[in-house]
């Protein structure tokens, strides 16, 4: 598992991701509420962090995550998120061979939060790392789910003088945060 | 376009130091990141997948189209098909007005500006905002794009700042993270506003009804996310069979466009999913044909819908970074471009574009799709000339090469006339209309005596082994050295060359000026003349010759239907060879050996378009040069093209003289005294472009090269 991490984490990083691994649950959350601190969040206006609904997330205390970071919001909206620093999610399978995150995004909210705040946070259980597209299409199947997402790295650009530009109408950070210890349900 | 106004374009573009500069760098970058991006990958395996899926797709539109409409609509998608571009506005205007619609945003769709969306869109007071960057820069500038996958790569972050000054908001700086982030600040709101989305699709698979749209800026999936409805507009050529062929697609389509593993985004859309409020999207395909289905009709023109719309065609095509996009046209540009405007828009359309290709094979090796983008060009040459006629002038030309005797007695004559221009072995100057020629390289002189003259002078070991040889017309009348060289070669393996009279002009200038007619005689004149002689093999010293008699042949006779020479055609096609090839044969076979221990000095080597890519041969010369005693330095860009390419510097001399500049700075940086080459039309232009630039290098044929360097 740690030479498919490893991989992952390699061509994650050569898009500009940002990869964080931790053993457990608990260290992975304490990183993110860390994390949102630093980066401003509370409830002041433009200021608010939107988390869409995800094993990782749904058994947690909510209310206390709101007191110990005021401005995380877990009913997404399109003005929420278009309002928020941060969105946060949970991807459902990874590409090692190209550093890419996957998710059925057939619910909204795992658009919303993903597309419209600067900084995307991406929640994801180490062995679900694959080594291809081909393996990841087995268990997302079109066939059965109407919006597959595939996210490698930040938004990006090079449209003026070809120079790489990172940020247009995506997240211009990419956080991904991999959890040892997470039961993840096949979507 | 009238040609007058085609040749401004072209001028205006050579004279935009911006784009030349940018396109020229690009281009140099683009290599290198495409090779890095294909690093542990198979380029050959994969483009076979593609065209093999491509290919089947193709050839059942009709069943994949229906196949999509069931599958997709079965998810609550509605699939509107048309083969008329006017239908796809109206399917849209109708359902804009049904709902209300007053703002739309659009991700990136080639479809939608083939038949000029924005415009009915606008026209009926709906406000339309292109979202990728580049395309919304386009728009704002009231422009086209100059690239299919770069639509911006023409203008300089200060004509972006101006352009977002002018058009949005006042005092925006060239700097480019701040251009970027005024983009996303200003095209926010519209996301959020838009009553509609319009986006194109990569790939479209009938199994499922999928749609697969791919970028990096991530708009598309904001497009078909916010908005309630959501239309795509898809050209069949998009459509696949089935969810595991998109794999070889999405592996080629980044790595080919940016150099990148995969894009940023990549979403596969399969049916209706919630809006932001609860309610159904509605989401609407359009499957648009627009003469699609015709193209794949056409056996010749049916590859062309291999195309994933990649643009490496235009990345590497030594033109297109000269010109850039905009000579080519309003939507699809560069060598594919002019297929698809020939087909999409119409025939005439492509008149002058295709005069562009220089027919160098660059993009042949590299299409993802597998497609012969030259090959097709040149079929397009010939139905227009089919169509329309050959110019007065051509058709005097061709009348003349048609006629192997007035036309060699005409060479001997200009032999002669030309002397008031001679200098030494060069035409310097040409006065009046024809001074274009030498402005920028100097032209050979007609030798005094041609080879078919001067090779029955040499005395030859009467051997059993022998071989015809076909000199070609600059061999024979301008270069007659290099074929003494040859002969003297061969004759150290103790083979005999014998020269048949009778051969005449390959038809290659016939050819790749569309006169199918003129080539198909002079094929038929050499197949007799040179399968007369008893010979193992017919051996050129010109890689375009040797094309010719190894393919053009037979490629020429399957055009006009013609059956009854095909046989001869092909027996002459097994026997034909080019000069290197069968040298290093000799010497592999351990029938020529070199002399020892020379030091013969630091030289370079430009590969001359026909013998790397057509022929495949570009190790054969070097290791030959290499192993006569020649110090080989490798030039920048080795293989890319001088600018020659027969009439093409004729017709097109601005063009050809900047590719020629960028050939001469590369040859001269290898601080080599001699650059050594395997094609006489080569030698012509490079030498003639020293000759010019007065640089102390010389240029010759391997065959010189070599002539002495055997025991």
């Amino acid at each position: 598992m740690n030479a498919v991490f490893e991989a992952f984490k390699t061509r994650a990083e050569a898009v500009s991701a940002e990869v964080h691994r931790f053993k457990t649950r608990e260290e992975g959350l304490t990183f993110i509420l860390g994390f949102l601190k630093d980066a401003g969040v509370s409830d002041a206006p433009e200021c608010g962090a939107v988390w869409a609904a995800g094993t990782f997330i749904d058994g947690a205390a909510k209310d206390d995550l709101k007191v110990k970071v005021p401005g995380i919001c877990f009913d997404i909206t399109q003005a929420a998120s278009a309002a928020s620093k941060v969105g946060i999610s949970q991807l459902d399978w990874a590409i090692s061979a190209t550093g890419t995150l996957v998710q059925d995004a057939s619910a909204v909210d795992k658009r919303l939060v993903s597309t419209l705040p600067p900084i995307h946070m991406a929640v994801i259980g180490t062995e679900r790392i694959l080594a291809d597209m081909g393996s990841v299409l087995e268990k997302l199947r079109p066939e059965q789910l109407n919006y597959i997402s595939f996210i490698t790295g930040p938004s990006r650009t090079a449209d003026i003088e070809r120079v790489l530009t990172i940020g247009v109408h995506g997240p211009e950070r990419l956080i991904i945060v991999v959890v040892d210890e997470l039961q993840q349900v096949t979507a | 376009m009238s040609t007058t106004e085609f040749k401004e374009s072209i001028a205006t573009a050579l004279n935009n130091g911006n784009l030349t500069g940018a396109l020229g760098r690009f281009s140099e970058a683009y290599r290198i990141s495409r090779a890095k991006a294909y690093e542990g990958i198979d380029f050959e395996v994969v483009r076979d997948q593609i065209e093999a899926i491509k290919c089947s797709a193709s050839s059942r539109f009709e069943e994949l189209a229906e196949q999509f409409k069931k599958n997709a609509e079965a998810r609550g998608a509605k699939v509107f098909r048309t083969s008329d571009p006017a239908q796809v506005k109206q399917y849209i205007l109708d359902l804009a007005r049904s709902k209300g619609v007053k703002r739309v945003v659009k991700s990136k769709s080639m479809a939608s500006e083939e038949i000029h969306l924005n415009k009915a869109l606008e026209g009926a007071g709906m406000e339309v905002d292109e979202t990728d960057l580049g395309e919304w820069i386009i728009q704002l500038a009231h422009q086209t794009p100059s690239h299919m996958v770069m639509p911006a790569i023409h203008m300089t972050k200060e004509e972006v700042a101006t352009v977002f000054s002018q058009e949005v908001e006042e005092g925006q700086m060239p700097d480019i993270p701040k251009l970027v982030k005024f983009a996303r600040a200003k095209l926010r709101p519209k996301f959020l506003q838009a009553d509609m989305g319009i986006s194109g699709a990569n790939i479209a698979v009938a199994e499922t009804g999928s749609l697969v749209i791919v970028t990096n800026e991530g708009n598309a999936r904001l497009v078909s996310t916010l908005p309630k409805i959501h239309v795509a507009i898809v050209g069949i050529e998009k459509l696949v069979a089935m969810v595991k062929e998109i794999m070889p697609i999405l592996t080629a389509l980044p790595r080919s466009a940016t150099g990148q593993l995969l894009t940023s985004y990549v979403s596969i859309i399969s049916g209706a999913v919630p809006n932001v409020d609860g309610s159904p999207k509605e989401l609407h395909i359009i499957l648009m044909d627009n003469h699609r289905s015709d193209m794949a009709k056409d056996p010749m023109f049916k590859p062309a819908l291999q195309c994933i719309r990649c643009a490496t065609c235009l990345n590497v095509c030594p033109v297109f970074r000269l010109v850039g996009g905009h000579v080519f046209g309003k939507t699809y540009t560069g060598g594919i471009g002019t297929i698809l405007t020939a087909w999409f828009d119409e025939l005439k359309k492509a008149d002058d574009i295709q005069g562009l290709c220089i027919q160098c094979g660059a993009c042949v090796a590299v299409c993802p799709g597998k497609i012969d983008i030259p090959g097709l060009i040149l079929e397009l040459r010939r139905r227009l000339v089919v169509e329309k006629g050959q110019s007065m002038t051509m058709k005097a030309i061709f009348g003349v090469v048609n006629n192997r005797r007035l036309f060699h007695s005409m060479l001997r004559m200009a032999s002669v006339t030309q002397k008031p221009f001679t200098s030494g072995r060069f035409i310097r100057h040409l006065p009046l209309f024809l001074s274009d020629m030498t402005e920028f390289r100097s032209l050979p002189a007609v030798a005094p005596s041609p080879l078919r003259d001067t090779i029955k002078k040499i005395v030859q070991p009467k051997a059993k082994e022998k071989v015809a040889f076909y000199a070609g017309c600059l061999i024979d009348f301008c270069y007659p050295e290099m074929g003494e060289s040859l002969v003297k070669i061969l004759n150290k393996a103790n083979i005999e060359v014998i020269f048949p009279d009778d051969q005449t002009c390959c038809g290659a200038p016939a050819r790749y000026n569309g006169a199918y007619e003129t080539a198909a005689g002079n094929a038929r004149d050499n197949i007799k003349a040179l399968l007369e002689a008893d010979v193992k093999y017919v051996v050129s010293a010109c890689p375009t010759c040797t094309v010719a008699l190894k393919h053009d042949f037979i490629e020429t006779f399957k055009s006009l239907g013609i059956t009854d020479a095909m046989a001869e055609a092909e027996k002459l096609s097994a026997k034909a060879i080019d000069f290197s090839t069968l040298v290093k044969k000799l010497v592999d076979e351990g029938r020529l050996t070199f002399k020892e221990g020379e030091d013969l000095g630091k030289i370079t080597y430009h590969d001359s378009c026909h013998l790397k890519r057509t022929l495949k041969a570009s190790e054969e010369p070097r290791e030959l040069l290499k192993k006569a005693g020649h110090e080989l330095t490798e030039m920048f860009e080795c293989d890319i093209c001088c600018g020659m390419a027969g009439s093409y510097s004729i017709k097109l001399p601005e063009i050809s003289a900047p590719i020629l500049e960028r050939k001469l700075k590369n040859i001269k940086e290898t601080g080599a005294s001699k650059v050594v080459m395997d094609c006489p039309g080569c030698v012509m232009q490079i030498r003639g472009g020293l000759d010019k630039d007065g640089a102390p290098i010389h240029a010759e044929h391997t065959a010189e090269s070599l002539a002495n360097r055997f025991k």
